[in-house]
């Protein structure tokens, strides 16, 4: 008996018992349908927040305040303090201290009430300096980015997010128009490319913001006493491969100008890189919880397979005898039930792989959370419900081979 | 003429619990090629057993079995499927017939597990059909036709090899006296066209039908009374 008979004959009896078959296939169709989804929301998750990571800047570095420690050993959190200042800026920015230190920006950040005519909008307002621009990777829709000048003339212009000048102006043109920040009348003098909004994983989004001159923000815009601190310092390195160059350069030079030692360092520097492993990893996690769960319904469906095979074998005995009796050796009965529970198996995967790929197109549009389903991850998929089967129809298959023929025919 | 098929001194023990059973105390007979024979017995009388060791569906304890000319008594579970595949066409009690597949698939299936090719199998299949006169019904399932009618496709489903032996076990016990006549009448036809068919009953009337009867009681041949053309004693 060739291969194709027994796969004919297969069919039938899956085929014979339609209702039975369907309902075996439906617990690896779940199954498989619920590892394909979960592992593809944690993938396309994964490729979102690496995504919006990277839109950061390439080579980047950021610098933040750390904790502080008093003389009497109290420790502030980290960010408790302001210890990064203007001039640290400018040191770090400094070639022959920090040859692979291509740029430096600071940022000090404060949130403010902007208004534009009768609009009124509360964002995030940046201060910095021109060097923003690139070690941030950016690029303006309109106008222009703050210059030197602005800085050294502590001039009253501002550049928008694109988000910020479509909330204030509605559409209309921005460059020229003029907002009041705190106060103070700014004249717009640019406006940033829409970088994709980084929505539901932030709360303020980098499409979203004011940026003015640094020496601007400290006499108009924030009002405090400490006008040379700033919140965060960004370092562009010159290349990427001499990024952790960078990094001990500017970690170097920061501890010796705050007079501390890494155990008491008051700053903190996060890369690029780290910044994405801790992010990635935590959505990884949470992506192998999810699929192990998943994966266990995907063996609940295979010991359901198992069990129909088993109540099939026991049901059947009649038939099998038969079967023996007219000729089908024992290899024969052991292949037919194992082709059974294979393409019970193969069959569930295929539909669950269907279902899989209709919900990762239309799940994101509930969740706003982008589903992603390699083609590895689905042949995969079927391929495992593929293994369940055949693992599942072995015991079975065995017991039906060993029937014996006159026990099989006795059942009158 | 030669002997289709050949027992000596045959054998068969069955552990029951700790006690051992012996169901054929030692049993030789002959069936020779185009004989029609009747075996008759009380139900315990061994004669199932009988019935399943003909049939190669089970082996002896000891003594010998040959069936056209090849021993068949230490064959594996294997060379048995071969050899009932080839050799013998059973009809039971219980028309044995697979319920979801129509009467000519149910026929074709000992062709199709003697790897005969698709065309083959089917004019053959057809072909036994129409022998038992069920030319018209190829395509019906078991369910929609009678139970004579059911008999007659496993009758074809036991011609269709061309087996050396026809076994048919209480063939009649499921049908009324009317199919009873037909499939019997089925019987008579194959045996005028030569078959060797031997018929397992209890009933009087339905081995009256055959050739030779050979009587089975206590898990041995009886005395013949008579008609002892071919029996041999053991």
């Amino acid at each position: 008996m060739n291969l194709l008979e027994t796969f004919y004959t297969a069919f039938e009896a899956v085929l014979a018992h339609r209702m039975r078959s369907i309902l075996t296939m439906l617990g690896i169709l779940i199954g498989i349908a619920a590892v394909i989804l979960t592992v593809g929301l944690g993938q396309g998750a994964q490729a979102q927040v690496s995504n919006e990571i990277s839109k950061l800047g390439s080579n980047l570095l950021i610098v933040s305040p750390g904790s502080t420690t008093t003389t009497t050993g109290i420790r502030g959190g980290r960010g408790s303090s302001s210890t990064l200042t203007t001039a640290d800026a400018v040191a770090l920015g400094s070639k022959t201290v920090a040859p692979d230190i291509a740029r430096v920006a600071a940022t000090s950040t404060s949130n403010q009430s902007l208004t534009a005519g009768a609009t009124n909008w509360t964002t995030s307002v940046v201060g910095t300096t021109p060097s923003w621009e690139q070690v941030r990777a950016r690029t303006l829709s309109a106008g222009r980015f703050i210059t030197q000048d602005d800085l050294d003339q502590a001039r009253s212009v501002v550049v928008l997010g694109s988000d910020t000048a479509a909330q204030l102006f509605n559409g209309r043109s921005a460059v020229g128009q003029t907002v009041s920040i705190n106060g103070s009348t700014f004249t717009v003098v640019g406006v940033l490319d829409t970088i994709g909004s980084t929505g539901s994983t932030s709360t303020s989004s980098d499409d979203d913001l004011a940026i003015v001159p640094e020496t601007t923000f400290a006499s108009r815009v924030s009002g405090s006493t400490t006008r040379t601190s700033v919140s965060t310092i960004y370092i562009e390195a010159v290349s990427s491969s001499t990024l952790s160059a960078a990094y001990q350069e500017a970690d170097a030079l920061l501890l010796t100008r705050h007079a501390v030692t890494a155990a008491t360092a008051d700053f903190s520097i996060a890369s690029q890189q780290s910044l994405l492993k801790t992010a990635t990893s935590t959505d990884a996690t949470l992506t192998i919880l999810l699929g192990g769960v998943a994966g266990i319904s995907l063996l609940v469906g295979g010991i359901g397979v198992m069990n129909i095979m088993l109540v099939s074998v026991t049901e059947r005995v009649r038939e099998i005898g038969l079967r023996k009796a007219l000729g089908a050796t024992p290899a024969v009965v052991r292949r037919q039930f194992l082709v059974e529970a294979s393409s019970l198996g193969a069959t569930g995967g295929l539909l669950g792989l269907g279902l899989g790929v209709a919900g990762a197109m239309v799940l994101p549009q509930f969740l706003n959370q982008p589903v992603t389903i390699s083609a590895p991850a689905a042949v995969g998929a079927v391929v495992v419900a593929l293994g369940i089967g055949i693992t599942a129809g072995v015991y079975p298959a065995g017991r039906a081979a060993r029937l014996a023929p006159i026990d099989a025919l006795r059942n009158d | 003429m030669t002997a289709i098929l050949s027992l000596r001194d045959v054998r068969k023990t069955y552990a029951s619990g700790h006690l051992e059973v012996e169901a054929l105390k030692g049993i030789s007979m002959d069936v020779h090629e185009g004989e029609y024979v009747a075996v008759m017995g009380p139900s315990g009388s061994g004669k199932s057993t009988l019935m399943h060791i003909l049939g190669c569906l089970d082996i002896p304890s000891s003594g010998t079995y040959e069936l056209a000319g090849t021993d068949v008594s230490a064959m594996t579970e294997t060379e048995l499927a071969e050899v009932r595949n080839r050799r013998i066409g059973f009809v039971f009690q219980g028309f044995n017939l697979l319920p979801s597949m129509s009467a000519l698939r149910n026929v074709e299936l000992p062709l199709v597990y003697a790897g005969a090719p698709r065309e083959e199998r089917r004019a053959r299949a057809i072909a036994a059909l129409e022998k038992v006169g069920l030319g018209e019904r190829v395509e019906h399932r078991p369910g929609e036709l009678s139970g004579g009618q059911q008999q007659r496709v496993a009758v074809a489903r036991a011609l269709v090899t061309e087996p050396a032996l026809i076994l048919a076990d209480e063939p009649t016990g499921n049908l009324d006296s009317r199919s009873t006549e037909d499939v019997l009448g089925l019987f008579a036809e194959l045996h005028k066209a030569g078959r060797t068919i031997m018929l397992i009953t209890h009933e009087a009337e339905v081995a009256a039908v055959a050739q030779r009867v050979v009587r089975i009681r206590d898990g041995l041949v009886e005395e013949p009374a008579g008609t002892s053309a071919g029996a041999v004693r053991a």
